[in-house]
């Protein structure tokens, strides 16, 4: 189990779409890899390779040094039995740890019922995206969800600083709570007064923020941005959860892919070095992952959905290295023209869970797996 | 006008439709209230035009795989349609009926499903059923087109049972069984593969010989059923009628526990539920028939304010009151979006049982959302709709505090509030004194007030509930 003096921190960063697990974690050396991706393969002489077996995607160089640090975990063949090749539908199955039946609470809701149960922080977990993650929902567990940080807060759109005042202050007298209220009305008026104070906690935010890393000005690197200013803050979050869309890419993924992931490797480098500049990375991991990889074959101009695929794992408390086995690309091995999931992903939520975040997983995940020990 | 005759109208607007205009109240109030019944049930208007919107959003006839895309010819037709109930049952049977883009993936069928609800949503049901049993993407949702004489797939035939009339509780695995071999052979013709930027319509096919035949026995009925048949016997069923009396009622009446609590939890008004069931026995299941027996029954006129809005509510009735986006400009996609981040994505519901309701359309997240939603348009006083209002505040000349929060209340729905709620308004007004109009600054400044106090009003609590 990992230890560090100051509460441990995760970040959460899904890529939404299928990322291809082929493209990015590359079997450089298996002539299969070239056989199955005549026209999607990455030119061989670009790939960056990691040792005799695989190479990462020429745009991720930020985040290979990083494994060249030992501070990548890579974890191969990451999927579920009989996997779902439709986005919300494997999507809410990675968010809720629910493949079967229909899931309504997510793995990190639960997490942050664990983590807080009295809700005395009601910023311990936060949602970086215009709508709340599956992952981070539980009933009357607070999750301040924030689209944009320096606009965050209610009524945002009333300007003058002294008139929104008035009207907040006169917001939180009618949602005090009152004798004889019925319990919808109860909770109406929790609910009301817990966003209002996440947003107060979190508007210091970007007020005390100060530093010299310049972030890229892409819509990744702003959300990661808005996650170091709320952790540097020291407002006591444990749970960030944002994620970068795009990674479908059916058709024309030569272009599509490479952008993608200099856009996240960029993002990923700059909130590292924003992090350790503050002396404040050493309890922060980070988690990437995607709800499935992709065909192994392409289609001529992009790959379709498939079932097996990758995460990362990154930070100064992860044991780098590569963690499971690269599913095989042989025919017979496939499963319906896919890489064949090795490694349940509830595993790795396991390691996450019991070995950072200190709680126990199996109620969470709903069984046991098989952890990868990154940690 | 008495006032409770336009507060009952603007309930009946509110529950019927997506709320009303004042000046649109009081003209329904003065043909009253059971010809407004009528008119809803057999509105006049012309329906909304497709191409009014298609012709500035080319892009958006078959949309291909965007989220949000979709559903802004949907959004579209919901802010600017004049028959409002056809409107809210198409919302009720996509509620009921819920499929989804996650998995069908194909806007022009969702959209071509939703038209249908609107065709036939007020009509009989078991004809809906059947057009339901024949829709392409309700048959891709449920795997119908694998359902084989050979290899038989029970998802449809089970969800038609427990999710869209019966209720769990009703009938038996083997009922499942019978039924789903009964509609074995009901597909999709094959159509091209999808194309990268394009997706092909799909077709109803029936196919005979991958049709079982043979003698079934469904809930106690034997005989060579086919599809029809099986919907004959459910529309037949006492439950069935329970079931759909108790949708109605928590759609338009009051809101219920979640659906999958049905079973074990009685209706909070059994009687208002039974009343409808018989309207839709006696009526041989015409919808119309049961609606109209709501919306007079005493139980529906008393249930003032008792349902929390869904996120399409939400939009699309401060989009409708305020006015301004009837045109399809530019941004009508975002706009499209905004039900979504209430937690209502349109044509994308989480899954095959819909979304679930009331209360539990509230987290801290939500709330917020619907706030600022609110209070960002109510405060725009430029718009239409908040102009007439203003219109309507100033023709009364100058207001005292109390007056200022009552015809704010008043304009904005009627809204009924806690006497310590109003009481917190008007001691917000009252920091500024009477809201005047005499000269020109003060009638600036005072425009600026109303339109102060509408966003305040929208933030409040009971502004959650219709």
């Amino acid at each position: 189990m990992a230890t560090t003096e100051k509460a441990p921190v995760l970040v959460v960063l899904q890529l939404s779409g299928g990322n291809d697990y082929l493209n990015t974690v590359i079997p450089y050396n298996n002539p299969l890899y070239r056989d199955f991706r005549p026209i999607v393969g990455v030119p061989e002489g670009d790939i960056l390779q990691l040792d005799d077996e695989v190479g990462l995607h020429p745009s991720m160089g930020s985040i290979g040094a990083m494994y060249n640090q030992g501070k990548m975990a890579i974890i191969h063949g990451v999927g579920y039995p009989n996997s779902v090749r439709s986005h919300f539908r494997s999507m809410d199955i990675w968010h809720t740890c629910e493949p079967d039946t229909m899931g309504t609470e997510g793995w990190l809701g639960l997490a942050t019922r664990e983590l807080d149960p009295h809700q005395d922080n009601i910023v311990t977990a936060v949602s970086f995206g215009p709508s709340m993650f599956r992952a981070l929902v539980s009933p009357g567990v607070p999750v301040a969800c924030v689209d944009d940080l320096e606009t965050y807060g209610l009524l945002t759109s009333i300007a003058a600083q002294e008139k929104r005042a008035k009207i907040l202050n006169r917001f939180a007298q009618t949602y005090a709570p009152m004798v004889g209220t019925d319990s919808v009305m109860s909770y109406l008026g929790q609910t009301g007064l817990e966003a209002m104070q996440g947003a107060d906690i979190l508007k210091v935010a970007p007020e005390r923020y100060t530093s010299n890393v310049a972030y890229a000005d892409t819509t990744i690197a702003t959300k990661l941005k808005g996650i170091a200013q709320i952790h540097l803050a020291g407002l006591g979050s444990r749970i960030f959860y944002c994620d970068h869309n795009g990674f479908d890419t059916h058709a024309n993924q030569a272009a599509v892919h490479p952008i993608l992931w200099k856009d996240v490797s960029e993002a990923i480098e700059n909130f590292f070095d924003d992090l350790r500049e503050h002396d404040a990375a050493d309890h922060v991991i980070m988690l990437l992952f995607t709800e499935f990889g992709r065909r192994v074959r392409d289609n001529g101009s992009g790959t379709d959905h498939g079932a097996g695929g990758v995460a990362f794992v990154i930070g100064d408390a992860v044991k780098g290295g590569q963690y499971g086995e690269y599913p095989s690309l042989k025919p017979e091995d496939q499963t319906q023209g896919d890489l064949a999931p090795s490694l349940d992903f509830r595993g790795l939520y396991a390691t996450i869970l019991e070995d950072w975040l200190g709680v126990d997983a199996k109620p969470i995940v709903k069984g046991t797996f098989e952890k990868p020990n990154f940690l | 006008m008495a006032h409770e005759d336009i507060a009952l109208m603007a309930h009946l607007m509110r529950r019927a439709g997506f709320g009303a205009s004042r000046e649109e109240l009081e003209a329904r109030a003065a043909k009253g209230y059971e010809a407004t019944v009528e008119e809803l049930l057999h509105p006049a208007a012309e329906p909304v035009d497709r191409y009014a919107f298609l012709r500035y959003h080319p892009g958006f006839w078959k949309p291909i795989t965007s989220p949000g895309m979709g559903s802004a010819a949907w959004f579209h037709t919901l802010l600017n349609t004049q028959r409002p109930l056809e409107e809210k049952m198409v919302l009720f049977w996509h509620q009921v009926f819920a499929t989804g883009q996650s998995k069908v993936d194909h806007w022009h069928e969702l959209i071509a499903q939703v038209d249908m609800f609107r065709e036939r949503g007020m009509g009989n049901y078991r004809d809906l059923l059947v057009e339901l049993a024949k829709n392409p993407a309700m048959i891709y949702w449920l795997d119908n087109c694998d359902n084989h004489s050979r290899a038989v797939n029970e998802n449809w035939g089970r969800e038609l049972l427990e999710l869209f009339s019966m209720g769990v509780g009703n009938y038996s695995e083997t009922d499942v069984r019978e039924a789903s071999r009964a509609f074995t052979g009901w597909t999709i013709a094959m159509a091209p593969p999808r194309g990268y930027y394009n997706r092909w319509d799909w077709e109803f096919e029936y196919i005979e010989e991958d049709h079982d035949d043979s003698e079934k026995t469904f809930l106690g009925h034997t005989g060579r059923f086919n599809g029809e048949d099986i919907i004959d016997i459910v529309c037949q069923q006492p439950a069935t009628a329970q079931f759909l009396a108790r949708h109605l009622y928590n759609f338009f009446v009051a809101d219920e526990v979640q659906v999958p609590a049905w079973q074990v939890t009685p209706p909070r008004d059994p009687e208002a539920v039974e009343t409808l069931a018989q309207a839709f026995t006696a009526s041989q299941y015409d919808i119309r028939s049961v609606l109209r027996v709501l919306f007079l029954s005493d139980f529906f006129k008393n249930a003032r304010f008792a349902r929390i809005k869904s996120p399409a509510e939400v939009v699309v009735g401060i989009l409708r009151l305020a006015g301004g986006a009837e045109f399809p400009a530019p941004g009508i996609g975002n706009l499209a979006k905004q039900p979504s981040y209430m937690g209502q994505d349109l044509l994308n519901p989480p899954s095959v049982e819909g979304w679930h309701t009331g209360s539990e359309w509230i987290n801290s997240g939500t709330l917020m959302k619907r706030i600022n939603f609110a209070a960002d348009v109510l405060g725009d006083i430029d718009r239409p709709g908040i102009r007439a209002m203003v219109e309507r505040i100033k023709a009364q000349g100058d207001l005292s505090p109390e007056a200022f929060v009552d015809r704010c209340l008043d304009l904005i729905g009627p809204l009924q509030v806690r006497p310590e709620t109003r009481q917190q308004l008007v001691d917000h007004a009252r920091e500024e004194g009477t809201l005047s109009w005499g000269v020109e600054q003060d009638a600036e400044i005072s425009r600026m007030r109303v339109g102060e106090m509408l966003q305040l009003i929208a933030s409040l609590r009971e502004f959650q509930y219709c």
